[in-house]
C-alpha cells in the first residue's frame, strides 16, 4: 500500500485569530469528558469546544471570547503556557477542526495535543510567552485582526505586519506541507520491521 | 558517556533512524479500553487489521457502571454501546479482552501490571494518557493518541521522538503518613504542571528504593500531570518479585533470562540528564490540591494561597481563577474545606495497598459524607473482601462497588452536582472533571478517608496520633 494523503495539506492559512487568555487549558476544557462517546460526524459537533466556558447548562451563551463576533469566524487561536495538558483525548483536535480552528500558537503544548494535533493536519505553532502575549494583547484590542502563517517559511505575521519565526521538526513539517497519513509512511518500511522482528526475537527470547 | 535507563530500553526498540531524529519504535504491549472502540471499524474500512493480535489487551473501564457486573445490565445507550463495541473488536480480531464478568477486568492501568502484561524493558503504549502509570516497573510506557492508536494497531510499531531525560531524585525517608501520592503532589508542586513537557522522568533515590510498588505506580501514573508522558523507574529485587509468576510473565528458563537481563537496566553511574531534580522525602507532608491544576498543591497543614502575594500577573490570575471556581477564601486553613463526596478508586490509588490505607483509617469509624471505594480490578475486590476491608468501608457506611474509572472522569453515571466537592484519590482535578461544575481536591487514600469520617479536609495524621496512646 501506498503513502495515502488522507489530510488537507497544511501550506499558508491566514484567519481572525482568537486570544485565548487560559493557563494550562487542558483537553478537559477543551472538550468535556462526557462528550467523548459523541460522534464527530454529529451536526452539532462544533458546540462540544470548549464547552463549558461557552455555553450554561440551560445552553444559552456564556461571556467568552468565541461568542463575540469578530471571534466567532477565528480560525487560529492564540493560548497561553500548557495548551492541552492532560489527557490524551483526540476529540479535543476533532472538536478544533469542526469549528475550522487549523492552527493554535501558544508557548508550550502538551505533548500527546501536540502530537494529535500534527497527526489531524492543525499546526501547533510555538512562540515565546511574551510573543503570545504581545499577540493576545493585540487581538483584544483589535478584535477580528488576522495572523496569516506561511508554514514553508516557519513564519506568521501578526495583526501589526511583524514577522515571528517559529520551529518545528522537520518530520511534522514534511507531514503537514503534504497532508501525509502515518501509516501509509510505515508500511513503506515493511521489509525493515520484519528484519527487525527476528532479531529482536532473538535478542529478547524471554519476552514471547 | 553511560547511559540512562530510558535509553538503554529506547535503542532496544528501534527498527529505524531518520536523519531528524525521527524514530520508527517497536511497540511491545499495546493496552486498549472501551473508549476506543470505534477505532477497530475505522482500521477495517482502510483495508487494515490488527497486526500482532497477541500483543493487545483491551479492558473495558472507562464507561462501565460500578454498580452492575454484566454488559446486558448495562442500561441501553452509548455506555453499552461502548463496552459491547470492544467485546466486538476483540471477538473479530482476536485480541486479549477481560470482560466485566471476568476477575482480571479492572482499570486498564491496574489490569497491566497485575496480569504480568507489563514487565521491565519493554515498551508498551495505550490510547490514554495514565499509561506513563506501567513505567514504575521499569519499562517505557507512554499515552498516545487515537490516530497513534490505529498506526499501532496496523503495524506494532510507532514514529517518536526520543524525549529528553529528567531525573528527580528524592532523599531521606518518608514520614509517618506520607506515600506515592504525597510524593508525586509535592513532585508536581515544585516542577509545575508543565515543568516535564518534553521529557520522560527517572525516579530514584532511597525514598523511592524504599516505596512499595503500588506507590510507585501512583508516581508514575501522575508523571503525566507534570508534562511528562513517561515516568519510569529501575527495576529492582521489588520489582521483580512483584513480577514473578504473574499470568503473562515470562516462566522457567525464560524466566531467568529475564531477570538476568532487568538485573543490567538502571542508568548507568555516568549518565547524563539534561535536568536534575532533588527534593527532600524527610520534608513531604500529606498533600491536598486547591486550584484546579495538579500543580496547585499543598501540605494539608497550610491555608489557602492568595493570589496577591504572586507577582506573576498570570499566574496570578490563574489563581484567582481556580479559586473563584473552587469557591475557596485566600487564608483559609486548608484543614477547614468542608467535603459533600470521597472518591476512593481510580488507576492512580486503586490497587490493594491503596484499600488497606484506606480501611485502616475508616475502620470503626463513621462517613460523614457519600463516599465511594472502587477497587481497580476484580482482583483487588477479591483480596480487598479475602481481608474483610469491603466490611470496614461498608460498616462505615461507604460504598463498596464494582471495578472500573467511575467518578474519575465521571463517564458511568458516578459523578458530582454542580458545585459539589469532593476528596478524591484520582489524578485530575481539572474544572467539570468529575461532573459539570463539580470541585475537585486530589488526595492520597488514607487522606480520602480521613476526610469522609470528618467531614472535612484533614491531615491523617493527627487523626491517627489522636487514637494511639
Ligand atoms: S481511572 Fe481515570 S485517569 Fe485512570 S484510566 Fe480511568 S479515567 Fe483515566
Amino acid at each position: 500500500m501506498s503513502a495515502k494523503t488522507k489530510l488537507a495539506p497544511f501550506t499558508t492559512f491566514a484567519s481572525v485569530a482568537v486570544p485565548i487568555d487560559i493557563a494550562n487549558c487542558d483537553t478537559d476544557q477543551i472538550i468535556p469528558g462526557r462528550f467523548l462517546r459523541k460522534s464527530p460526524d454529529d451536526a452539532d459537533y462544533h458546540r462540544v469546544l470548549l464547552h463549558d466556558l461557552r455555553f450554561n447548562t440551560d445552553g444559552s451563551e456564556k461571556d467568552f471570547v468565541l461568542n463575540k463576533l469578530p471571534f466567532r469566524e477565528g480560525r487560529i487561536f492564540v493560548a497561553d503556557i500548557n495548551w492541552g495538558c492532560g489527557s490524551s483525548r483526540e476529540n479535543a483536535v476533532a472538536a478544533l477542526t469542526a469549528n475550522g480552528v487549523r492552527a493554535v500558537i501558544a508557548p508550550s503544548f502538551g505533548d500527546i495535543h501536540y502530537n494529535n494535533c500534527i497527526k489531524n493536519g492543525v499546526l501547533p505553532v510555538q512562540l515565546s510567552e511574551e510573543d503570545c502575549a504581545t499577540l493576545r494583547g493585540q487581538l483584544r484590542e483589535s478584535p477580528g485582526a488576522e495572523i496569516a502563517i506561511d508554514l514553508e517559511t516557519q513564519s506568521l505575521t501578526g495583526p501589526d505586519q511583524a514577522r515571528y519565526d517559529f520551529p518545528i521538526d522537520a518530520f511534522d513539517k514534511h507531514r503537514l506541507l503534504n497532508g501525509l497519513d502515518d501509516v501509509g509512511l510505515t508500511l513503506a518500511f515493511e521489509d525493515k520491521i520484519e528484519s527487525f522482528r527476528k532479531t529482536y526475537a532473538a535478542r529478547h527470547d524471554w519476552l514471547d | 558517556m553511560g547511559k540512562t535507563l530510558f535509553q538503554k530500553i529506547w535503542d532496544e526498540h528501534v527498527i529505524h533512524e531518520r536523519e531528524d531524529g525521527n524514530v520508527l519504535l517497536y511497540i511491545d504491549r499495546h493496552l486498549t479500553h472501551d473508549m476506543h472502540h470505534r477505532l477497530f471499524p475505522l482500521i477495517k474500512a482502510q483495508g487494515l487489521t490488527v497486526k500482532e493480535p497477541d500483543k493487545l489487551f483491551g479492558v473495558p473501564d472507562h464507561s462501565v457502571p460500578t454498580t452492575v457486573k454484566t454488559v446486558d445490565d448495562i442500561p441501553e445507550g452509548e455506555m453499552r454501546d461502548t463496552v459491547a463495541g470492544l467485546e466486538r473488536a476483540a471477538a473479530e480480531f482476536g485480541f486479549h479482552h477481560f470482560g466485566m464478568t471476568d476477575d482480571r477486568h479492572g482499570i486498564v492501568h491496574v489490569v497491566g501490571p497485575e496480569q504480568g502484561i507489563t514487565l521491565p524493558g519493554i515498551t508498551l503504549v495505550c490510547g490514554d494518557s495514565h499509561t506513563s502509570t506501567h513505567g514504575a516497573l521499569g519499562c517505557i510506557a507512554f499515552g498516545i493518541g487515537a490516530t497513534e492508536v490505529q498506526h499501532v494497531l496496523a503495524t506494532q510499531t510507532l514514529w517518536q521522538r526520543k524525549p529528553k531525560a529528567m531525573r528527580i531524585t528524592i532523599t531521606g525517608t518518608l514520614g509517618f503518613g506520607v506515600g506515592g501520592k504525597d510524593v508525586i503532589l509535592a513532585v508536581i508542586r515544585a516542577i509545575g504542571a508543565a515543568g516535564g513537557t518534553g521529557y520522560a522522568i527517572e525516579y530514584a533515590g532511597p525514598a523511592i528504593d524504599a516505596m512499595s510498588m503500588e506507590g510507585r505506580m501512583t508516581l508514575c501514573n501522575m508523571t503525566i500531570e507534570a508534562g511528562a508522558r513517561s515516568g519510569l523507574i529501575a527495576p529492582d529485587d521489588k520489582t521483580i518479585a512483584y513480577c514473578k509468576d504473574r499470568p503473562f510473565a515470562p516462566k522457567g528458563k525464560k524466566w531467568d533470562q529475564a531477570v538476568s537481563y532487568w538485573r543490567g537496566l538502571r542508568s548507568d553511574d555516568d549518565a547524563v540528564f539534561d535536568h536534575e531534580v532533588t527534593l527532600d522525602g524527610d520534608a513531604i507532608a500529606p498533600m491536598v490540591t486547591w486550584g484546579n491544576s495538579p500543580q496547585w498543591a499543598l501540605p494539608v497543614t497550610e491555608t489557602v494561597p492568595d493570589p496577591a502575594d504572586e507577582t506573576d500577573p498570570q499566574i496570578r490570575a490563574d489563581m484567582e481563577a481556580s479559586l473563584a471556581y473552587m469557591d475557596l477564601t485566600p487564608g483559609m486553613p486548608l484543614s477547614e474545606i468542608k467535603i459533600d463526596t470521597v472518591f476512593i478508586g481510580a488507576c492512580t490509588n486503586s490497587r490493594i495497598e491503596d484499600m488497606r490505607a484506606a480501611a485502616a483509617v475508616a475502620k470503626g469509624r463513621t462517613a460523614k459524607t457519600r463516599t465511594l471505594v472502587v477497587p481497580g480490578s476484580g482482583l483487588v475486590k477479591k483480596q480487598a473482601e479475602a481481608e474483610g476491608l469491603d466490611k470496614i468501608f461498608t460498616e462505615a457506611g461507604m460504598e463498596w462497588r464494582e471495578p472500573g474509572c467511575s467518578m474519575c472522569i465521571a463517564l458511568n453515571g458516578d459523578m458530582l452536582q454542580p458545585g459539589e466537592r469532593s476528596a478524591s484519590t484520582s489524578n485530575r482535578n481539572f474544572r467539570g472533571r468529575q461532573g459539570p461544575g463539580s470541585r475537585t481536591h486530589l488526595l492520597s487514600p488514607a487522606m480520602a478517608a480521613a476526610a469522609a469520617v470528618t467531614g472535612h479536609l484533614t491531615d491523617v495524621r493527627d487523626l491517627i496520633r489522636a487514637e494511639r496512646p
